[in-house]
């Protein structure tokens, strides 16, 4: 509702101008007036906007959008300096300066969020990385069209299933009663439950990840190594080099740039592991291995009505998550790269 | 080491033969273990490929237990909604976009690209949501993701490389930029639009995050809620109807995450095709 009553007003605004504008068009234009001027190319703002007003009133609903969705609630930030009580609201609610970040930062378990949020960043990382290029490697070597085609599709396919049910379905293979319990129970063994192992959590969410994503993240890779000159592979097929020594000083040089990027992107994204599925297995581990900062925001904030200390942890996690971002992006514009939002604004 | 040796060749059959069941056994076994009767759970370790007494017990507890079925209902709802909102509204902006010399259209793009960079964090969007009222509305699960700053690129950026021969020749017939979108872009568009909407519709269908924040009243939840509740924290469907356990705790689990998968599934062959184009168009090119 709030998207559709704005524009009302703004057509109206423009028609009225419209029809005032129309009796008497070569008065119109206050100073598109001297003879010397192209009069096509010097519209007043006024012109401007009645000429795009079709597109711009197409606009309007999104840019409402990002607006009350994304930029307002950055409002709700004062949160962080307030001892916030919802019944008083922004306004009635007392500041407190900055009392909630030293109570968060005197707090073992938002360090312990810190620590574990940092771990899991880094085992994906280092982990997760090297497992989407190694398979964009193989499907890459496939020859037969189809075959390829096959394995993209299945591989693409747990992108788009949700992380509910990625946890579940490792829940029946890993978990208490499930597949692999049961195979170490009848080999004799203790049945083990990597489930609920805090020691391994970060591999369990590696794990997690690469069966989820591995695929899709073939895809900016495979493209990459696309647009590899054939030449240099028949180039150095020539001078005597086999497959190896091709995918080493060919196929690696050919994708590097991207891989930096995507390696500098991910590096951006370190304080940001993923919260749905470390939410849904939180409880199996327990807090001291699986909470992370996004998690201690939301036990804190929503579950303990905590709101002053939560959003005081969750600002300084947005402004250096931005900053590595930004950070990120400046880098690999450094490095030469054409960067993440070259394509945006071009 | 000059050509690919027979170990090689096998390494790598191996390795794809791999990759395909890791992907394909977690699918196929939910699948297979939904149908299964108690004796074929009982025999078997882990998940049930193929049951030996197939049977629709599961699906039948399932659909008489009014929760699934409510959730699913609710899931079904906010992805239709959803997406045609979705696509509308990115649809409406992209065009708006898409010609560079549209008054102000750089820097509304700006201000769409930024949220790219932050995230306003999950205190503020609760405050917001629920100043706005929408908590424990269903509102709540597709106003705060309506828009993809990502499938807007991929829509502004397919929109801005069709031919500009095209705009031209609608313009010289008379045609407004409103009936241009309509009449010429959209008609052209039909492979980007469909990837969109999948990327939409998945985001939806599988909407946790929006729920498991705004929605405190049970009876609203989509699936995925319901699937956490009575699939990983284990609590009894069964029990939750009218107390006869028709079929085994597990089938019914794994029927649950089937109705959970199987949408998804029967679109995801049509579209496949176009995700490498669309993907790509977003990510690299621009």
């Amino acid at each position: 509702m709030a998207e559709t009553a704005p524009p009302l007003p703004r057509e109206k605004r423009s028609k009225r101008r419209q029809g005032a504008e129309a009796p008497a068009p070569p008065t119109a234009p206050s100073h598109a007036g001297p003879a010397t001027a192209p009069v096509q190319h010097r519209l007043t703002l006024r012109q401007r906007l009645k000429r795009d007003r079709v597109m711009l009133l197409l606009t309007l609903p999104g840019l409402l959008y990002f607006i009350v969705f994304h930029y307002v609630p950055l409002l709700g930030y004062v949160v962080a300096f307030q001892d916030y009580q919802p019944y008083l609201g922004y306004m009635h609610s007392v500041w407190v300066g900055f009392s909630n970040f030293t109570a968060a930062f005197g707090d073992a378990a938002f360090w312990s969020a810190t620590f574990n949020t940092l771990e899991i960043a880094l085992v994906q990382l280092v982990f997760f990385f090297p497992i989407p290029i190694a398979l964009a490697l193989l499907l890459n070597s496939i020859v037969s069209e189809r075959l390829r085609r096959f394995v993209q599709s299945v591989v693409y396919l747990p992108h788009f299933i949700g992380w509910v049910i990625i946890v579940s379905i490792f829940q029946q293979i890993l978990g208490g009663a499930g597949l692999l319990p049961d195979v170490l129970g009848g080999m004799g063994l203790p049945r083990y439950d990597m489930m609920s192992d805090p020691d391994v959590f970060p591999w369990l969410l590696t794990l997690q990840v690469a069966w989820k994503d591995a695929g899709w993240g073939t895809i900016i890779i495979l493209a990459a190594l696309l647009n590899i000159d054939k030449q240099q592979y028949e180039a150095a097929a020539i001078d005597g080099a086999g497959p190896r020594r091709r995918l080493w000083h060919v196929t690696l040089p050919g994708i590097a740039p991207v891989l930096i990027l995507l390696l500098i992107l991910n590096l951006g994204q370190i304080l940001s592991v993923g919260f749905e599925q470390i939410l849904l297995q939180r409880d199996a581990v327990g807090p001291d291995a699986g909470e992370v900062l996004d998690t201690y925001v939301y036990y804190h904030g929503i579950k303990d009505n905590d709101w002053g200390v939560a959003a005081a942890v969750g600002l300084v996690k947005a402004v250096i998550g931005t900053a590595l971002v930004l950070g990120a992006n400046k880098f690999a514009h450094r490095l030469g790269h054409e960067g993440v939002y070259r394509g945006a604004d071009r | 080491m000059e050509r690919p040796t027979r170990l090689g060749q096998f390494a790598k059959g191996l390795a794809i033969v791999v990759v395909v069941a890791a992907v394909a056994y977690p699918l196929l076994g939910v699948i297979g273990t939904s149908f299964a009767s108690q004796s074929d759970i009982i025999r078997s370790t882990g998940l049930v490929l193929w049951p030996d007494h197939p049977t629709l017990d599961a699906y039948r507890t399932i659909f008489t237990g009014g929760v699934v079925s409510r959730a699913l209902l609710v899931s079904i709802g906010i992805t239709l909604v959803g997406t045609l909102a979705s696509l509308l509204v990115t649809v409406g902006m992209a065009y708006g976009l898409s010609r560079r010399d549209v008054t102000g259209s750089r820097f509304i793009l700006m201000i769409a690209l930024f949220t790219m960079l932050f995230n306003a964090g999950i205190i503020p969007n609760f405050l917001l949501v629920k100043g706005l009222g929408l908590y424990d509305t269903y509102a709540a699960l597709v106003m705060p993701t309506l828009v993809s700053a990502f499938n807007l690129v991929v829509l502004r950026s397919f929109f801005m490389n069709l031919p500009e021969e095209l705009y031209d020749a609608a313009k010289v017939d008379g045609a407004g930029d409103f009936r241009i979108l309509v009449r010429i872009v959209l008609p052209l568009s039909k492979a980007v639009l469909a990837v969109i909407s999948l990327f939409y519709a998945v985001t939806y269908w599988n909407a946790f995050f929006n729920a498991l924040l705004y929605l405190n009243d049970s009876d609203k939840w989509p699936l995925p809620m319901v699937l956490r509740t009575y699939v990983l924290q284990g609590q009894s469907l069964n029990s939750a109807s009218a107390g006869e356990a028709l079929a085994p705790q597990q089938a019914v689990q794994m029927a649950v995450l089937v109705i959970a998968v199987v949408p998804i599934l029967l679109v995801y062959p049509f579209l496949q095709r176009y995700f490498t184009k669309g993907v790509l168009t977003g990510a690299i090119k621009g």
